[in-house]
């Protein structure tokens, strides 16, 4: 493994005094039931499972496994409440709407910590990205909850009806937001499953919509695997599915809804190009390259986990990222020093863990920097690997996790025929000076979001969503809004 | 003195050309008596493929002809049409229309054209947002279109429903592959004649004549084809166009009209079926 000798100097140098998060603030009951029609209850087979701390592997609550039963008593009582939910003026809705964003600013604190806790991101992130942005998505569509005639001229929207909702467990409270809030805004009831892996922001979600008075039913938040989210898609009485996660998982799930008349969005995975020119501004680009990669440990669906360098920066461009990869900061989420936490989940540790062994046998030269991983827990060092073409598995497939596969160009026509040579659609991102080349490369890119000079912004009022086997469908903005609608 | 009539021999319209099937195979429609009017070439899975190919490498560069230049193109299809719509009615009267439905028919047809050809430069302001992001971001979301889309066109309304079908798939920049209706197929290879004559590049829209039931399974299943739009109503055969339709998540499009005359049948939102939204992202601090 090849090391870079000079930054031994910047570590010596530099050392952190520990700066954690505290965790006294928060409130996490022992055991989790499932929010159903307005109360929280226990699952009708009495199974709990436990979510775990990432960064120790130490149990942090039990939650409950929703079955069948379990799942159809929600969606009856989604069912039921869309009679009155539906028919309450837009303004109502809308004010409901409102105080749940309210009640997200007033506890971010303590939704930013299990957050951290519960997923293993890095608690700056969840602070300043997650939980933030999943306010500003409910206060972003409580606004349009009355203004739905105006989102689409000449045509009359209406809700769909009973809504199920699929989540992963990258962004969970955020991805939660993205679900919910568009749903209730356009006056569909809905039935939230959240990661088996990172369920707790999300049944507190569930509490601050208890708190919020909005009418029993109209939100059912669910916990369980795969079988319970199966269980919901499967259910006939859903009018309507949207997931977000990996693509195998949309297939099935496009698959199963066929001939149903559900209606489907699908927010799936990615392989995303990161493009740097010789005219970029390097070190702005290469701060850009690790924020694309190495943001939430790469658990990102548009995460730029292709970079594309032009040939005649390619040394500097890559020296410069090994010398920043060695200062990144690996360890306790918690801590507000860290720039990378835990690895999700033990399973998504070992895929990625694989597909560097992938990398490895396929002839690529790995780089990752010397930097010692806690103890206890599911770590990943900083990832990047050389001397890897089109045809490497990791070049092609999607692996979630902070591993960065490097490629180099000559020219623009060659780049966007890589970047575009892909069956994933998410992102993309272009460094460039030269504001023609910037436009040509964002009109070429095949891509639903396109960074340029930046990588990995989200907003509420920007639409985000994904071309090919990405998904179909956009979360977000104005266009966030026509999946939860429907015409005569 | 009688004079022996010439008649016309139906082939597909694959890439700008008229070629038989390479198949070889052919099937038969007759008139109401059960008298033959032609031997129509019977598409296999192969011409499906092959016309994909072209489709897919003119799909880029009919995207990039400007909007006013692809609005002017549909509208020379109408002028086209219009010329010889005598003809059409002819062709839809012989398929089993009366004559007055021949005749609303042919002339819709020709008006829708014209409508989506004045959409060609406008529906992109319609579907487009500049975004109001919280922070320092110039944030605007446009319309592309999806690519190469696969069409099952009506069955009966054999020219308007076709033409009410690709029109706002291909003004949006889009190429086609279409499966024309299986009863009354002459009207679509003659419509091909106008479109060759018409100034649309060839491989923008490729029609095919034969069965259902051997080509929708391929349509959907198709890993480059981008989208399916399926006119009719065969529950089976929607499921099994939507289960196909996963393997590269294809977007699939149904309609169940059986009337195209309706003004309804007739909106932007037709275009939008096939389009794609981007997101464009760009600091603006300095």
């Amino acid at each position: 493994m090849q090391k870079n000798k000079d930054n031994s100097m910047f570590k010596a140098s530099w050392s952190y005094n520990e700066a954690p998060e505290s965790t006294d603030h928060i409130q996490i009951k022992k055991k989790y039931g499932l929010y159903i029609n307005g109360k929280f209850s226990e699952p009708i087979n009495g199974k709990y499972f436990d979510t775990i701390n990432p960064s120790t592997n130490e149990k942090i609550a039990s939650v409950a496994e929703a079955t069948f039963e379990d799942v159809d008593a929600a969606v009856q009582a989604a069912k039921k409440a869309f009679e009155s939910w539906s028919k309450l003026t837009g303004k109502e809705r809308g004010k409901y709407i409102f105080r749940i964003a309210r009640l997200i600013q007033e506890r971010a604190r303590e939704f930013a910590v299990i957050e951290s806790l519960d997923g293993g991101k890095p608690i700056r992130e969840s602070r300043d990205i997650d939980i933030p942005l999943a306010a500003n998505h409910f206060f972003y569509y409580a606004g349009w909850a009355d203004k739905l005639v105006y989102a689409f001229p000449n045509r009359t929207p209406k809700p769909i009806g009973v809504v199920g909702q699929i989540i992963p467990w990258n962004f969970p409270l955020l991805m939660a937001a993205w679900k919910l809030a568009p749903a209730l805004a356009a006056g569909n009831t809905v039935v939230l499953k959240p990661a088996e892996t990172t369920p707790l922001t999300a049944l507190k979600l569930a509490e601050i919509i208890h708190e919020s008075g909005i009418p029993k039913g109209v939100v059912n938040i669910v916990t369980g695997a795969g079988e319970t989210g199966a269980t919901i898609v499967n259910h006939p009485d859903v009018d309507k599915i949207a997931f977000t996660g990996s693509t195998n998982v949309g297939k099935y799930i496009q698959k199963a809804t066929a001939g149903t008349g559900k209606k489907l969005t699908l927010e799936l995975g990615g392989k995303g190009a990161n493009i740097i020119f010789e005219d970029a501004a390097i070190d702005q680009a290469v701060e850009g390259i690790i924020n694309a990669i190495f943001f939430n440990q790469g658990h990102v669906c548009c995460a730029g986990s292709r970079l594309f360098v032009q040939e005649s920066v390619a040394d500097i461009v890559i020296e410069k990222l090994k010398s920043r990869m060695d200062t990144l900061i690996i360890g306790d989420p918690l801590d507000k020093n860290t720039d990378i936490g835990a690895i999700n989940s033990k399973k998504q540790l070992q895929t990625i863990e694989n597909y560097i062994k992938i990398g490895l046998n396929e002839g690529g030269e790995i780089y990752q920097p010397d930097c010692k991983l806690p103890k206890n827990g599911n770590w990943c060092a900083p990832t990047l690997f050389l001397n890897v073409s089109q045809s490497h598995r990791i070049v092609q497939e999607e692996i979630f996790g902070p591993v960065l596969a490097i490629q180099t160009f000559r020219t623009i026509d060659e780049v966007i025929e890589k970047a575009n040579n892909t069956p994933y659609g998410l992102s993309a991102g272009v460094w460039t000076q030269n504001g023609a080349k910037m436009f040509h490369l964002t009109q070429k890119l095949n891509a639903g979001v396109i960074w340029g000079n930046t990588f990995n912004k989200f907003d509420a009022a920007s639409p985000f969503g994904g071309t090919k086997e990405s998904g179909f469908g956009r979360e977000g903005g104005l266009h966030g809004l026509k999946p939860y609608v429907k015409f005569d | 003195m009688s004079r022996l009539n010439i008649q016309k021999t139906y082939k597909l319209y694959i890439g700008g050309k008229f070629p038989r099937t390479e198949s070889g195979r052919y099937f038969t429609i007759n008139d109401n008596k059960g008298n033959l009017i032609a031997n129509m070439c019977l598409a296999s899975r192969k011409d499906f493929r092959n016309s994909v190919v072209i489709a897919r490498n003119v799909q880029s560069s009919w995207a990039n002809t400007t909007a006013l230049n692809k609005g002017q193109i549909l509208y020379r299809v109408a002028e086209m049409l219009e010329g010889r719509k005598e003809q059409f009615i002819a062709e839809l009267i012989a398929q089993g229309e009366t004559p007055a439905n021949a005749k609303t028919e042919v002339l819709d047809a020709i008006d829708r054209l014209v409508y989506y050809a004045g959409w060609s430069d406008k529906y992109q302001q319609f579907f487009s947002a500049v975004n109001p992001v919280s922070s320092s971001h110039f944030n605007f979301s446009s319309v592309e279109p999806v690519g190469v889309v696969a069409v099952i066109a009506p069955e009966n309304q054999s020219l308007l429903g076709l033409i009410s079908v690709i029109a706002p798939a291909i003004v949006g920049g889009n190429t086609v592959v279409v499966l024309a209706s299986e009863t009354k197929p002459l009207t679509a290879i003659s419509f091909a004649e106008v479109l060759n004559s018409s100034d649309v590049p060839g491989g923008v829209v490729n029609i095919l004549t034969g069965k259902k039931a051997e080509l929708a399974g391929q349509m959907a299943s198709h890993m480059d084809v981008n989208s399916i739009i399926y006119c009719g109503t065969d529950e089976k055969l929607i499921k099994s166009i939507s289960e196909l339709a996963s393997h590269n998540v294809k977007r699939t499009i149904f309609y169940k009209k059986h009337d195209w005359t309706n003004e309804s049948c007739e909106s932007p939102y037709l275009i939008e079926k096939t389009q794609e939204v981007k997101t464009t992202w760009h600091p603006t601090e300095i």
